[in-house]
């Protein structure tokens, strides 16, 4: 083959597949040689295990001759995934293999059991080639809180590819894997893929199901997919979604076969515009927000709407005590998630001479946690602490109700919402690492959307500065089909936008052996987290 | 609103097991202070009578068939102990000499 397999969409690998244009192993041995030559100055990966990932796609290739022998009703019924790479962000378990969740405290951890995602994925006869980068335990923005070192944006290899899902982000706008797997706590998913250019998706709380993954806040957690098209988001979800007695939170409810449900052509996609009521909410253009994504924004609406859709100006007027609200739920929630790690059963383990218990907690999570964790666990700790619980934790989550009966007041006049994703495009590597705070802002966008449990789904919508912008369409509960329906419509309606013919810029410096790694890149400005 | 003093600070850590060195502990007093101060904001809404969102799917008593299943493979388990004596996990003392 000349063309290169690492550029198809997900859906177009899995009509190659079937077509026998190429074999799963062809496509993996391709993948995996893109992330050899590429990842050294990436850096999204932790772990990847080549010989595995081979023998998974021989077992492929074996069930795709079977079926071709049998003929066109038994290839049609493979799974859609079948031998296609996925890569896992560094928190979900596949059995025998490493999960460190970005964090010192998990080195060496071996998982002794699959995710329900993870035996979701194999079954369906997935390629799983390894772990991708993220902020330690998914506290982060900007995957510089991960032990193992920062990722890298290839878009701007000196700036940040957002977090905390960073490595899942990365690796797919750089060609390494065409589809991903991260998890959302307050943007973890949508905020990569708006900073290096991908489409995310936070389903609706309860959709997946998080059985084998490391918990960070149990009441925000989400699973969800990262692609570089709509669609491939689409037959991700559809893959991993659905009841799993063994997390008691995730629904009963039917999952629809999403990427059936989307139009082939883009006239009958850009068609299913017309008449969609969409709200616009004015808190959502805040303060610190770069001119160059609003306009950015402001112009997608603006298609959308000569696409026959209509626009309502929406009043979320609880958006600004968001941020206030989660970094007490979350860190709450983290703390107590957080307590298992006492070096007793697995994972890193001080035990000190004189055999007090207690100073050997306080030396195990002292030294295992990094900077950020600690604060969370701090934050965390205080806000559930006697004498304090009403004053934060009761009194956020009584704030979480009235953020919450803001997007059902909406939704009782729209279909769905459109907003930015993040307020800014991918920043520079330690502008943020000082001030929790303004790393805290980077989610102003997203994290009411965890809040109130709703799916939000970010598509690319143009450049600012040569950096990617991503629109971010928020939807009632369970309505992920509608956001793929609204994506895959905006994909339609700018599929001859100039901006889709540009590339990140810098994959060619990722083939570079002068160009140096990520973390040498982010030590040179003092930002080693 | 907040104004953790540096006491404060060493309790809270203490609570949390988490052991820190001076630097972490001046370090955090201050974060701690900025991002409570981000907090204050919340007291401008009035609450009372709103009853509180721990979770936002309206599910209830999940419950599931009492069965047997197996476990988790017990070697692969217990290859990750950081220490272990046989077939079990080896725990600091809790009781006695050195325990509570």
């Amino acid at each position: 083959m000349s063309t290169d397999l690492t550029r198809l969409h997900a859906h177009q690998m899995a009509a190659g597949l079937r077509r026998g244009d190429f074999s799963a192993h062809e496509l993996t041995a391709a993948h995996l040689d893109r992330i050899a030559a590429t990842d050294r100055p990436l850096h999204a990966w932790v772990f990847v295990d080549r010989v595995a990932a081979l023998r998974e796609a021989e077992a492929a290739d074996d069930r795709i001759v079977l079926a071709r022998e049998e003929g066109a009703d038994a290839l049609a019924a493979l799974p859609a995934l079948l031998g296609v790479p996925v890569a896992l962000k560094d928190l979900i378990l596949t059995r025998g293999e490493p999960a460190t969740a970005g964090s010192r405290i998990l080195d060496g951890y071996v998982s002794p059991y699959d995710a329900h995602i993870s035996e979701r994925l194999k079954a369906a006869g997935a390629i799983l080639p390894g772990k991708t980068n993220m902020d330690e335990f998914a506290m982060g923005s900007s995957t510089e809180f991960s032990a193992w070192g920062p990722t890298a944006n290839p878009w701007d290899l000196e700036r940040v590819p957002g977090g905390s899902s960073g490595g899942s982000a990365s690796a797919v706008a750089a060609y390494q894997v065409p589809l991903s797997i991260g998890t959302d706590t307050g943007g973890s998913i949508r905020q990569p893929a708006a900073l290096t250019g991908i489409v995310g998706l936070k389903p609706t709380y309860g959709r997946v199901s998080r059985y084998g993954i490391v918990a960070f806040a149990s009441s925000l957690d989400q699973i969800g997919p990262f692609a570089r098209d709509v669609r491939g988001a689409a037959l991700l979800l559809a893959a991993i979604a659905g009841r799993d007695e063994r997390d008691s939170t995730s629904a009963p409810i039917d999952v629809p076969d999403y990427a059936a449900q989307l139009p082939e052509s883009d006239d009958e996609a850009a068609a299913s515009l017309r008449g969609v009521r969409l709200g616009l909410p004015r808190q959502y253009f805040v303060a610190g927000m770069e001119p160059g994504v609003e306009t950015r924004i402001r112009e997608a609406v603006a298609r959308l709407a000569d696409a026959g859709a209509e626009i309502v100006d929406i009043d979320l007027p609880h958006t600004d005590y968001g941020l206030a609200t989660y970094y007490i739920i979350a860190p709450a929630e983290a703390s107590a998630n957080l307590a298992r790690y006492d070096g007793v059963r697995y994972g890193h383990s001080v035990r000190l001479e004189g055999g007090d218990y207690i100073a050997d907690y306080l030396a195990t999570r002292g030294g295992g946690f990094g900077a950020e964790v600690k604060r969370r666990i701090m934050l965390g700790t205080y806000a559930l602490s006697a004498g304090y619980y009403d004053a934060y934790y009761l009194k956020a989550q009584k704030v979480r109700t009235l953020i919450k009966a803001d997007f059902d007041t909406a939704f009782d006049q729209v279909d769905a919402l459109v907003a930015p994703t993040s307020p800014t495009v991918a920043f520079r590597f330690g502008t943020r690492l000082a001030d929790p705070v303004a790393m805290y802002l980077s989610d102003a966008c997203t994290l009411p959307v965890n809040m109130a449990g709703l799916p939000g789904l970010s598509v690319p919508c143009g450049l600012s500065d040569g950096l990617p912008v991503g629109l971010q369409l928020i939807g009632r509960p369970w309505d992920e089909l509608r956001l793929f329906q609204l994506g895959r419509a905006y994909e339609a309606i700018t599929a001859d936008a100039a901006w889709r013919t540009v590339e990140p810029r810098d994959l060619a410096a990722l083939e570079d052996p002068a160009t140096p790694s990520a973390t040498d890149r982010a030590a040179a400005v003092g930002a080693a987290a | 609103m907040a104004n953790l003093s540096r006491k404060d600070v060493e309790h809270v850590a203490h609570l949390a097991r988490l052991g820190l060195t001076d630097d972490e502990l001046g370090t955090l007093e201050g974060q701690l202070n900025h991002i409570l101060d981000q907090y204050a904001v919340l007291a401008e809404l009035e609450t009372d009578q709103i009853a509180p969102t721990a979770q936002t799917i309206e599910l209830e008593n999940i419950l599931r068939k009492d069965e047997v299943r197996p476990g988790l493979a017990a070697e692969e388990v217990l290859a990750l102990a950081p220490e272990r004596a046989g077939p079990y996990f080896l725990v600091p003392p809790i009781l006695g000499e050195h325990g509570n």
